[in-house]
């Protein structure tokens, strides 16, 4: 009996098609990457500026945009239509910073959004800063540098 | 031509991620901190430099790049202070995506309602 439930939860269940996901956010993704680099080059020409500020110029320009689009609602579902598409691009370190700071806003500026603004995004930046400690004291140790 | 790389380079990282995603039972936050500290990772043989200059944006725009440049700023942090450097330069590259996602953020949630 419970073999037969089981069996039924499993067939109606919606199955995740993991190749037109992966296609989905392959596109998305790389469209992305094309955009990146057309800031990269449009903010050189532009403004007459090196290719490392132009980069940053066009990280702070896509997290602003993600950050606007978040705020704005219709990030979300972007988000849950490309997925990896757009949370691995740096649009998803800035939607998980939007979305906790806009969810915790009701509970105060201090206790809510100061609070649980990095909430989901922290753990990038914590484990990206202990990470690479751990690797280039390593480097540091092997005698590379 | 590097914007066929930049599209190859980046759709195949979203790609990689994707399927990870599908098929194992790690959240997008396992994912991503996965692909930060192999960019962390990748920096200490300078293999992401090579990426960067094949794939240009297409490198630069995905979460591994947060890693490189933390791992980057750290040696060379490193290399010209000395131990000292190796706390004081790992944020130096990555500050102006951190601040600008924090100072967006806390305006913008002043400004607009959250909408469900």
């Amino acid at each position: 009996m419970k073999q037969n439930y089981q069996d039924i939860v499993k067939k109606n269940s919606p199955k995740e098609n993991v190749l037109i996901n992966a296609i989905i956010a392959f596109i998305t993704g790389g469209v992305m990457g094309i955009v990146g680099q057309f800031l990269i080059d449009g903010y050189i020409s532009w403004f007459d500026i090196p290719t490392k500020e132009a980069t940053v110029c066009m990280l702070v320009t896509l997290i602003f945009f993600s950050s606007l689009f978040t705020s704005l609602g219709f990030f979300d579902k972007w988000v849950n239509f490309c997925k990896c598409g757009l949370i691995i691009p740096i649009t998803g370190f800035a939607h998980a910073t939007m979305s906790a700071a806009l969810e915790y806003r009701k509970e105060g500026l201090v206790t809510g959004i100061g609070m649980n603004m990095l909430k989901l995004s922290g753990a990038v930046i914590i484990f990206g800063v202990v990470s690479s400690f751990v690797f280039s004291l390593l480097r540091m140790v092997v005698g590379l540098i | 031509m590097i914007y066929l790389n930049a599209f190859l380079f980046a759709g195949l990282v979203c790609a990689i991620a994707q399927i990870i995603l599908d098929t194992t039972k790690l959240t997008p936050g396992h994912i991503t901190v996965i692909f930060v500290v192999l960019g962390a990772f990748l920096d200490v043989f300078n293999i992401y430099d090579k990426f960067i200059l094949w794939a240009g944006g297409g490198a630069l725009v995905p979460i591994t790049s947060f890693g490189h440049n933390l791992t980057h700023g750290a040696i060379h942090g490193y290399n010209t202070e000395g131990v000292l450097g190796l706390f004081s330069g790992t944020l130096d590259l990555t500050a102006a995506g951190i601040s600008a996602a924090i100072i967006f953020a806390f305006f913008m949630s002043l400004i607009f309602e959250p909408k469900d």
